[in-house]
């Protein structure tokens, strides 16, 4: 099958700078059952450079949010990493002992977990929450400068001062996890790393939430690896796209191409399962994740429910390789023979 | 014309301000009008944001809760005032599909409980036979099969397969309306198609209606007949599905519309959204447009009562908006809606 790659360069914007913030390789994580072990992130390889929003998409059970957890050393008991490089200024997390990972955490990468707004504590004021994230790290702060730090970040994330004093149950959804986002950016991390930071809002909230995102990352100029299984979404907010299934990254492309033109047919699955308000279609009708995850099919992970399976699908797993520039797809049907 | 199946008359559901405590009290739903009829079916969707009052709805259809004022009548007769016998009928026919699927199961018990429970609750089989009988045409519906996730346990299946035994359960008392609150919110987006098809072959092929209430208007737009939009407890806008979304006349619904993200990234979303700080809710409850703190295109005269529906385009379709005043009023009794007061708080 060929593909035409001619128009996708003109379009594409320019996605923060060549210098990479964080480089994934190879990253296995194995959940341990009494039948065997579950390959939750099964061999993912990537890298986020500086200043862009990276996608992670994919259904439930398909490893994106292990991965973020991973990356941050938090997985638990009984999953644990089992291979892989996880490089951050050319440290390796994934070797580091607890008391160095602490150093890391929040001050280079932080996180915005699932629920995030949820978490907040309900007897703690937001002044004294945020407060705490940065006297944890930092030591104890002159009073007046720490008031001045904390006001300064809940603008950066569009909140009026008065949430300063407030507890979380005076906030209304979107406010709690822009408060979340506040905290994430509190000690001017590289990279955060956001799980589905929109999934429980309206969509007028979800909205003014993830331009607070995108706001935050044009004017602080983070990284942000946003996980989340909307592609509307995706498409509004990222520059680059990591598509997984089953623990396999299948496609890796900037958003523009990857939109215009999927190349893995579980890519072009989830975009065609997408509901319009342009057009009443059919329906598209389709399972979860057939196969069991502690014995996968040998060959490519997606064989069972891909409608171009062939006999090497069954047999060779296909690589992730770059088929054009920007443009990486772990699938038989795009590689030359 | 025959009675119809669901008439929602003038409801209006206030929480708070009770009788010791002189709190502030919130306007859930006000003077609400709704009704689904007997035949054919339909999808009606009820659509909002978060504090719209749609599960009060949801929980005002299913008898959780009673109306403060007005009347829902189920086949011309008010439910507040049925018997026992009758109130048990009307709750086999009115069955309920909720938004999480992991909760609504109890984990210590196998999948087959929830339909055991459901046949023992309504007497609905003589024997062992005819209930497995039912229960795997039930599952047969929804597309799956009894020796597969009978026996199993909660935990075993994914949501969305949870979320379509849900369904399988309502589908087994035969009801005749299906309130579903939110069913695919909590269902990966690839999936949520296999639980909207099935809505429409039990709307189809067996005559259910649904009330399917939600905050995502993609989904209604695939699969909704009318829709009502209702914003902080007040019908925004309603009408035919695609006519609406087509051609959203409130500003509400306009901004509703607007924000949801296109899955093309070379079109943005345009101007800046606004949202409301929890506090400024509800203040202007007796008089004046609700929407109006956040409304672009507000004017004085939104201050002054709270606008009537007005038709704005063909069928039913109706908004609630002074920028329409110059079209007739809806032929419904909502004509007195500006005219009536809510009963003070203490």
């Amino acid at each position: 099958m060929s593909v035409n790659f001619a128009h996708e360069i003109d379009e594409r914007r320019p996605a923060g700078t060549d210098q990479v913030v964080l480089q994934v390789e190879g990253l296995k994580v194995y959940y341990a059952t009494p039948t065997g072990d579950v390959r939750a992130v099964d061999d993912v390889t990537f890298q986020i450079r500086e200043g862009e929003i990276v996608g992670l998409v994919g259904e439930s059970g398909c490893g994106k949010t292990t991965t973020a957890m991973a990356i941050l050393r938090l997985v638990q008991s009984p999953g644990r990493i089992v291979d892989g490089r996880i490089l951050v200024d050319d440290v390796d997390i994934a070797r580091l002992n607890e008391r160095e990972l602490r150093q890391i955490r929040w001050t280079k990468i932080s996180l915005i977990p699932q629920g995030a707004m949820n978490s907040l504590n309900p007897v703690m004021r937001i002044k004294d929450q945020i407060g705490d994230a940065i006297e944890t790290h930092e030591g104890r702060q002159p009073r007046q400068a720490l008031k001045e730090r904390i006001l300064s970040l809940l603008s950066t994330v569009g909140l009026p001062s008065r949430v300063y004093k407030m507890y979380p149950h005076e906030l209304s959804g979107g406010m709690k996890q822009r408060v979340c986002i506040a905290m994430a950016i509190a000690l001017n991390p590289t990279l955060v790393i956001a799980d589905e930071p929109t999934s429980a809002l309206d969509v007028v909230v979800q909205r003014v939430v993830g331009e607070t995102l995108l706001d935050v990352k044009n004017r602080l100029g983070v990284s942000m690896i946003l996980i989340g299984h909307d592609m509307g979404l995706m498409a509004q907010l990222v520059d680059r796209i990591a598509v997984m299934y089953a623990g396999h990254l299948v496609e890796l492309a900037d958003v523009y191409s990857l939109f215009r033109e999927p190349l893995h047919p579980y890519t072009q699955l989830l975009i065609d399962s997408i509901p319009s308000i342009k057009e009443r279609k059919p329906l598209k009708l389709t399972e979860g994740i057939t196969h069991d995850l502690r014995n996968p099919p040998p060959g490519c992970i997606f064989q069972l429910r891909c409608p171009h399976v062939t006999d090497k699908c069954r047999t060779v797993v296909p690589p992730l390789l770059e088929v054009a520039p920007s443009r990486e797809v772990a699938c038989h049907l795009y590689y030359d023979a | 014309m025959s009675q119809p199946l669901l008439q929602i008359e003038k409801v209006t559901k206030i929480y708070g301000g009770g009788f010791l405590k002189r709190g502030p009290v919130t306007v859930a739903l006000q003077n609400l009008n709704l009704t689904i009829q007997q035949k054919p079916a339909e999808i009606i969707t009820i659509a909002g944001e978060s504090g719209s009052g749609k599960t009060t709805l949801a929980n005002l259809v299913l008898g959780f809760i009673t109306p403060t004022s007005g009347h829902i009548r189920y086949l011309g007769q008010d439910v507040a005032q049925m018997d026992k016998e009758e109130l048990k009928k009307y709750r086999r026919e009115v069955q309920a599909v909720f938004q999480d699927p992991y909760a609504v199961y109890n984990p210590f018990y196998r999948v087959k409980h929830v339909f055991d429970l459901a046949i023992k609750n309504f007497n609905l089989a003589r024997n062992r036979q005819e209930a497995r009988d039912q229960i795997e045409e039930a599952l047969t519906v929804v597309g799956m099969r009894g020796e597969e996730v009978l026996e199993k346990y909660p935990h075993q299946l994914s949501g969305g397969q949870r979320q379509r035994i849900m369904i399988a359960r309502a589908y087994l008392l035969k009801p005749r309306l299906i309130v579903a609150d939110e069913p695919v919110s909590m269902v990966d987006a690839s999936l949520r198609a296999m639980i909207l098809d099935i809505m429409l072959r039990l709307r189809d092929e067996y005559g259910i209606s649904f009330l399917y209430i939600t905050h995502d208007l993609s989904t209604a737009y695939q699969i909704g007949d009318k829709i009502y939009l209702l914003y902080q407890g007040t019908v925004a806008e309603r009408g035919d599905t695609v006519e609406v979304i087509d051609h959203p006349k409130h500003p509400y619904v306009q901004l509703l519309i607007d924000s949801i993200p296109v899955p093309d990234p070379t079109i943005r979303w345009g101007s800046r959204a606004t949202t409301i700080d929890d506090e400024e809710m509800r203040v202007s409850v007796e008089s004046g447009c609700r929407f109006y703190p956040r409304c672009d295109q507000r004017m004085d005269r939104c201050l002054e009562s709270h606008p009537p529906l007005y038709q704005v385009g063909p069928g039913e379709h109706q908004a609630a908006c002074f920028l329409y005043e110059d079209q007739p009023l809806a032929q419904v009794p909502e004509d007195n809606l500006a005219k009536e007061r809510i009963p003070a708080a203490d």
